[in-house]
């Protein structure tokens, strides 16, 4: 697919797929166009040419969309929120009930799991403007997962939070890949946590310069253990060619 | 009824204020999560060019205001969602306009009282006002009952709640019609100019003090019916106008209660000890 805003080319002849049940990152320096793919595959933007499709369909025509979990970029919890971290959650459920029925028992063993998952059980009450940075990540992704989806769609969610809010984070999402079959994908300039537990690293820099898994990485020589820290600058310092090389 | 409510004109007037001091702050706590404070007082503008269009009409001024209304909340809403105007510019455009066409319309009607509509006349409210007030807050508070959930997740994160495939955008325009609907039930209560400050200052009281979003949903309701009830009781104490008497008691209350609670907040906890 391409994508441009106005005249700017953001994505060019960009192509991949993600398989059912792959832990996928989508790395990239700032600027690459990460966020906009992300937002064509959910089908907040079309394409201007080619075209994405999700579970078989183009994104927009997608029937069951609880189907997709998507905890975008920006923080949506701002601190005059007064929302509790269980009605921020529960939020997330609307979708797969019908968000004109009542909540059902069913719904309430979901939000708990979504919560459990997490690691924020015990501060379901909490309001949400007095949760740390990483744990209001975390609340996001709990809000995504209580729709039970089959593809969970993260954007940027380690971004700024500490070490440990970054294990937790990683521990919920290989939870939900290994325990659920879910579909994961992450979209980061610093991959943290997850490295180790990636199926599929796909470098973008407005078009894709590398595909494949994290050990076919290493066979370019980068290893994501060695660039574990200093992965967001060697990615600014990526050149816009079809190999990757060791700046 | 005790007194001050004896009077039958002051028990209508009650009534009529509690159906408002119910529905303005619902409907408000949506608006001010969504930094939309302002809608109210814009789509009251349009509402009282829909008096001024029924005055001259000859149609009953509740209907026109209803309509106008309608379509005033819709069109801002549409700016707003097509970014073809940001939030205050599209208010705005409604504020001034409504307003001037009020007063033009109010004009060539031969109504030479404004501000009956701008700043309410609760004390002469008739029983079948009532009833339409009580009807339209009754109307109110069953569409947030059913969509009040899948409201909470659009102001939380529109984007979100688009991808999970939510209604976004009828959603926003039920909220903007809710909005028509609280301002016109409330033309007879506050007025038009006042009714916005119904549908702000409960909630921003009640954000002062709730824990979560259901307990600022049913606080603002209470801050609403006391400024309501207390407004009115010193409407007649000291013979004030009831109206802007409601609004600045509602405005005393948010006072009070937003520093009682940073006092608290700043008062150290019981059990500290010093050694």
């Amino acid at each position: 697919m391409t994508f441009a805003y106005g005249r700017e080319p953001v994505l060019t002849d960009v192509s991949f797929s993600v398989r059912r049940g792959e832990f996928a990152a989508l790395v990239g320096p700032n600027g690459s166009g990460k966020s906009t793919l992300l937002r064509v595959l959910v089908g907040l933007l079309r394409p201007q040419q080619g075209e994405a499709r999700i579970f078989g369909v183009e994104p927009r025509a997608l029937r069951d969309r609880w189907r997709i979990g998507y905890v975008p970029q920006r923080p949506a919890l701002t601190g005059d929120l007064p929302a509790t971290v269980e009605e921020v959650v529960q939020a997330g459920r609307l979708a797969h009930r019908g968000w004109w029925r009542r909540p059902k028992p069913l719904d309430s063993e979901a939000v708990e799991h979504a919560l459990v998952a997490v690691a924020l059980a015990d501060l379901r009450r909490r309001p949400t403007a007095e949760l740390s940075g990483g744990q209001q990540q975390r609340v996001m992704i709990a809000k995504a997962l209580a729709g039970e989806p089959d593809l969970l769609v993260l954007d940027e969610p380690i971004a700024g939070v500490d070490r440990e809010a970054q294990q937790q984070f990683r521990d919920s999402v290989v939870h939900l890949v290994e325990h659920h079959g879910a579909t994961v994908l992450l979209v980061s300039h610093e991959l943290g946590a997850v490295a180790d537990d990636l199926d599929r690293v796909i470098v973008l820099k407005r078009r894709v310069l590398f595909d494949g898994a994290p050990a076919e990485l290493v066979e370019r020589g980068v290893s994501l253990g060695v660039h574990h820290d200093d992965l967001p600058l060697w990615l600014e310092h990526l050149e816009d060619r079809n190999h990757i090389e060791i700046p | 009824m005790p007194w001050p409510f004896e009077l039958e004109f002051m028990q209508r007037a009650l009534l009529a204020g509690l159906a408002i001091g119910v529905a303005a702050p619902l409907v408000g706590t949506f608006l001010v999560q969504r930094r939309m404070a302002l809608f109210g007082d814009g789509i009251g503008h349009a509402a009282f060019a829909g008096v001024g269009a029924g005055l001259l009409l000859d149609v009953w001024p509740t209907w026109t205001a209803l309509v106008v209304a309608a379509a005033g909340a819709m069109s801002v809403e549409w700016l707003r969602a097509h970014g073809r105007a940001t939030s205050d510019l599209a208010l705005a455009l409604f504020f001034y306009s409504g307003l001037a066409a009020g007063s033009v319309l109010l004009a060539k009607s031969g109504d030479a009282r404004p501000g009956q509509y701008l700043f309410g006349s609760v004390l002469t409210a008739s029983w079948a006002d009532v009833r339409t007030v009580a009807a339209l807050t009754v109307g109110i508070v069953l569409a947030i009952a059913v969509a009040g959930r899948a409201l909470f997740a659009v102001v939380l994160d529109e984007e979100s709640a688009r991808v999970n495939g939510l209604p976004v955008d009828r959603l926003n325009l039920l909220l903007a019609a809710l909005t028509a609907l609280t301002v016109v039930a409330a033309i007879d209560v506050v007025g038009t100019l006042l009714v916005a400050a119904l549908m702000v200052l409960p909630v921003a009281t009640s954000r002062a003090v709730a824990r979560s979003f259901r307990a600022t949903l049913l606080l603002a309701t209470v801050f609403g019916e006391i400024a309501v009830a207390a407004g009115l009781t010193a409407s007649r104490t000291w013979n004030l106008a009831p109206g802007g008497t409601i609004v600045l008691t509602a405005a005393a209350i948010f006072g009070v209660v937003t520093l009682a609670a940073g006092v608290r907040a700043a008062s150290p906890p019981p059990h500290t000890h010093q050694h």
